[in-house]
């Protein structure tokens, strides 16, 4: 059924009239014009939806419009007012990607890990981003440019 | 492998014209020899096929931009095609700006990714280019200054006369510049004068990707757009025969459903027209997320559909067998088939006779099965149709196949065609058959409103262009002293063979003989990363192992006694492969690995090496198998690809290809049951993830003076064969069948 949302995106209340079952990613990309979150598998297996949601990583395939009323949602688009959050700032120090479309949901599980877990070892790094499938196999860059954002 | 072995085209040119507002613009375009429909080879093309083009834009206030003439799919040509035209030009590349330049057949033909051949292409070219428009910025200075122009110096974006302490910008010479002739015979600077060419830069549109910027076709949209997806078969080997979308067309933001012909029965294909469905349902609408809906209250009757005969160029018609067809079948046949005598591809010396004379025979099997591509951006295309025209944003690695067929579908003439390249999310092949950019125009024409066509992961999964599955027979003769006396590679598959008949070892055998054959399919085929040579080099290179290790040879040592052979007395006429190259990344990978040195005694390490794509990569890998999981340590690669560009976006690259083909060869299969693939999305086709990647991966480039050779596919071969040779140090197994993972 069609319904008003009023949702908290980007510390910015967004209306909204939609499917109360439309996922979040949608209403993101085709309802607010918000490209950056990216769909991928639909399905929560590929991670290029990633969102925060009260500052933890979440599909947004996965999550309907009317599940999210009040809560905080935090975009790529968001994730620092001047773009320059220290894990945008490592992917661009390191060089990370290659066609770059699995990007967005990477750095915002990333940037969810380190805000749980400023000191994460490999082995917690791989554990957390193990959702994130990068088609281009820039995995060891992703690994490398979350080190140096931690040691920052 | 020359040392400069450019096809450089003698009607290659260059035109100058003025900017609105003043400025210089110098338009690049090549035309060369195509042959489209050639063969299937066309992929591994050679350096005359393929035409680029480009722009520098230089204004009067000395902003300079670079247009990428090739489409970009991740391989960093936005980076390292501008770098070219910007070392020669001798500007500051942390001020210029790179822009994809559309794709424009009014202006153009043949703008290609495929084949890692942009870079290969474009060495001369645009370097050219850049030389001609600073002679031509140079000459402007020298009339304005009146001084002769060898006293005048560029650096950086400014002309520079020493005498008189001059220096002014390039900008305030634009305008002038642009009366100008473009100069002929132009000296380029020789290789150990570059400043930028060969340093590290980072990717140009890394800033926008970090930030979630609107840069894929998945992003685009404009206002009144439409999004669309398609209905199609369920399994291989249907076809539409009804459907009723009264209810689907009930569904909330729905605004029509229809049936499209992708092609007309009547129509012609190109080698790039491949699509695996012909008819499909298009459902039309608001938001994405409502089609998706309404898709699945369609009703649609599928029924078998009977062989069919497809017309192809040059009375090449292909037959499309009828029937509902499974893994376990195509096995069966490939098994049976490898049995029977196939196409002699090349024959050296006696085989048979060394094979009946032989004290031994080594004979081994491989096989692979098909792969989706797995693009990490769904197929998508925006289009709009008006009257006789059509504007598309869309995904393409070549535009100039597709704009053609658009042109015969549409009934509509090619100039009327305006594709802009949009960034791809991936391509690895995938997005050389556009065949979804006639599926959006017909969408687009009959909704009568520009529209976004949008395939779900489902769709691009079980109703994809795949790699084909292969199987390979070697056989190896040895006689009493264990020296091998013939080599046999008998190669086929569902539908091609994937043998290279003249690639390494032939040229180092005496007997020799290659032969292949193959089984026609309705499932569709197409190029994916390194086409052939992926399944080449697997089975390839862990027969040699074997034998290697039947002849108590190193198996790096063995190799190289191969090669030394093809080297100084080579069997045959045609052999692909430069034997001294191929031993130069042998012989780097086993310094970097410290192959055979003691510390590494107790490494699990196999190694691999292959040349394809005029480029030859060698790998060592070091893994462990505990509770049946691989854990890779090391990748050390070694790689010859001429003079690197852009060492970083190279590196990346090969780190790359070395991840892919690791996850491909543990984890990657389509497999089919009566026609259905049994993977239809992330949850069931596996991926390599983070932590199965290699824990650190090495990459070095043999120091080259040799023009640039090719980099996107060549070091994705090797590896597979690495992990096979791998795998039977820390198991005792050797590994025939991909996917390796599940057998462990
Ligand atoms: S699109 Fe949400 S996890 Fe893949
Ligand atoms: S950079 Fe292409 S999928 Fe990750």
């Amino acid at each position: 059924m069609i319904k008003k949302f009023s949702l908290k995106i980007n510390k910015k209340v967004q209306n909204v009239q939609v499917d109360e079952n439309m996922p979040l990613l949608w209403v993101l990309r085709d309802v607010l014009e918000m490209p950056g979150t990216k769909y991928g598998c639909g399905v929560g297996s590929c991670g290029a939806c990633t969102v925060h949601l009260n500052g933890q990583a979440v599909r947004s395939c996965q999550l309907p419009v009317s599940a999210l009323a009040g809560q905080e949602i935090t975009t790529i688009e968001g994730l620092a007012a001047k773009g320059d959050h220290p894990v945008q700032k490592a992917w661009l120090d390191v060089d990370v990607a290659q066609c770059g479309y699995c990007q967005s949901g990477q750095i915002m599980s990333a940037a969810a890990l380190l805000k749980n877990n400023p000191n994460p070892t490999e082995e917690d790094i791989e554990n957390y981003m193990t959702g994130n499938i990068c088609r281009c196999g820039t995995y060891t860059r992703i690994k490398k440019a979350i080190q140096l954002a931690a040691s920052k | 492998m020359k040392k400069t072995d450019t096809n450089y085209s003698r009607r290659s040119f260059l035109k100058v014209s003025s900017l609105s507002g003043g400025g210089f613009m110098l338009g690049i375009s090549w035309f060369a020899t195509a042959k489209p429909e050639a063969s299937l080879e066309a992929l591994q093309m050679e350096a005359t096929w393929q035409e680029l083009t480009s722009y520098i834009k230089i204004t009067p206030d000395n902003a300079v931009k670079i247009f990428c003439p090739n489409p970009e799919f991740g391989q960093n040509v936005m980076t390292s095609m501008p770098m070219l035209i910007a070392e020669e030009l001798d500007v500051d590349w942390k001020s210029l700006e790179v822009e994809q330049a559309p794709f424009n057949t009014a202006l153009f033909n043949r703008q290609f990714t495929g084949g890692s051949q942009s870079i290969r292409s474009a060495w001369k070219i645009l370097r050219t280019a850049g030389a001609s428009a600073r002679q031509m910025i140079l000459t402007a200075a020298s009339e304005a200054w009146a001084v002769p122009v060898t006293e005048l110096t560029t650096s950086l974006g400014k002309v520079m006369h020493a005498a008189s302490g001059k220096s002014v910008t390039y900008g305030s010479f634009a305008t002038a510049a642009t009366k100008l002739p473009v100069p002929k015979g132009i000296e380029l600077k020789g290789n150990s004068s570059f400043r930028l060419l060969g340093t590290p830069q980072k990717n140009v549109e890394g800033a926008k990707i970090v930030h979630g910027k609107s840069l894929f076709t998945m992003d685009y949209r404009e206002s009144g757009m439409l999004i669309a997806m398609t209905e199609r078969p369920p399994a291989f080997g249907m076809r539409l025969k009804s459907f009723d979308a009264i209810e689907a067309k009930k569904m909330p933001g729905i605004v029509d459903i229809f049936p499209i012909q992708v092609y007309e029965p009547t129509q012609k294909l190109a080698m790039f027209d491949t699509r695996s469905f012909n008819e499909v349902i298009a459902v039309v609408g608001k938001t994405t997320w409502e089609v998706m809906n309404a898709r699945k209250k369609l009703k649609a009757v599928w029924e078998v559909s009977p062989e069919t005969k497809e017309l192809g160029m040059n009375n090449r018609d292909t037959i499309v067998p009828a029937g509902l067809e499974s893994t376990k079948q195509h096995q069966a046949e490939m098994l049976a088939k490898g049995k029977l005598p196939g196409r002699i591809e090349r024959k050296d010396g006696d085989p048979d006779k060394a094979f009946a004379e032989a004290k031994f025979v080594l004979e081994r099997t491989y096989t692979a099965p098909f792969l989706a591509h797995n693009i990490m951006e769904p197929t998508s295309t925006f289009a709009h149709v008006k009257g006789d025209k059509v504007r598309f944003v869309a995904p393409i690695q070549g535009p100039d196949f597709i704009a053609s067929t658009i042109a015969t579908r549409l009934g509509i003439p090619k100039e009327n065609i305006e594709i802009n390249l949009a960034r791809m999310g991936g391509g690895f092949g995938r997005r050389a058959y556009g065949h979804y950019m006639v599926e959006a125009a017909l969408i687009s024409k009959q909704a009568n409103a520009p529209v976004k066509l949008i395939y779900k992961r489902e769709d691009d999964v079980s109703g994809g262009i795949y790699r084909p599955t292969y199987t390979l027979t070697y056989r190896a003769a040895f006689d009493e002293n264990k020296q091998l006396t013939a080599f046999h590679a008998k190669g086929g598959g569902v539908p091609e063979s994937p043998l290279h008949a003249n690639r390494f070892p032939a040229g180092a055998i005496d007997n020799y003989l290659a032969e292949s054959w193959s089984i026609p399919t309705n499932i569709t085929i197409g190029a994916f990363r390194g086409p052939r040579s992926n399944f080449n080099a697997a089975a390839e290179q862990s027969f040699l192992d074997e034998v290697a290790e039947y002849m108590g040879k190193d198996p790096i040592a063995f190799r190289l006694d191969l090669l030394q052979r093809a080297k100084s007395n080579p069997v045959g006429k045609i052999n692909d492969y430069d034997a001294s190259h191929y031993m130069g990344v042998l012989e780097l990978v086993r310094e970097k690995s410290g192959w055979g040195k003691p510390e590494h005694a107790n490494k699990k390490r196999g190694v691999s090496a292959y040349f394809c794509h005029n480029s030859y990569a060698a790998q060592v890998i070091d893994l462990q198998v505990k509770d049946r999981q691989v854990r890779v340590d090391q990748v050390t690669s070694a790689i010859d690809c001429g003079v690197v560009v852009n060492p970083e976006g190279a590196k990346n690259m090969a780190e790359g290809a070395a991840i892919d083909g690791i996850g491909n060869a543990l984890f990657g299969q389509l497999t089919i049951v009566d026609g259905r693939t049994e993977q239809t999305n992330f949850d069931s086709y596996r991926m390599i993830r983070h932590a199965e990647a290699p824990k650190k991966i090495e990459v070095h480039f043999v120091k080259s003076e040799v023009d640039p050779t090719g980099l996107g596919e060549p070091p994705f071969p090797p590896i597979f064969g690495a992990v096979a040779n791998a795998l039977y140090k820390a198991t005792g197994k050797r590994f025939y069948d991909q996917p390796f993972g599940p057998k462990i």
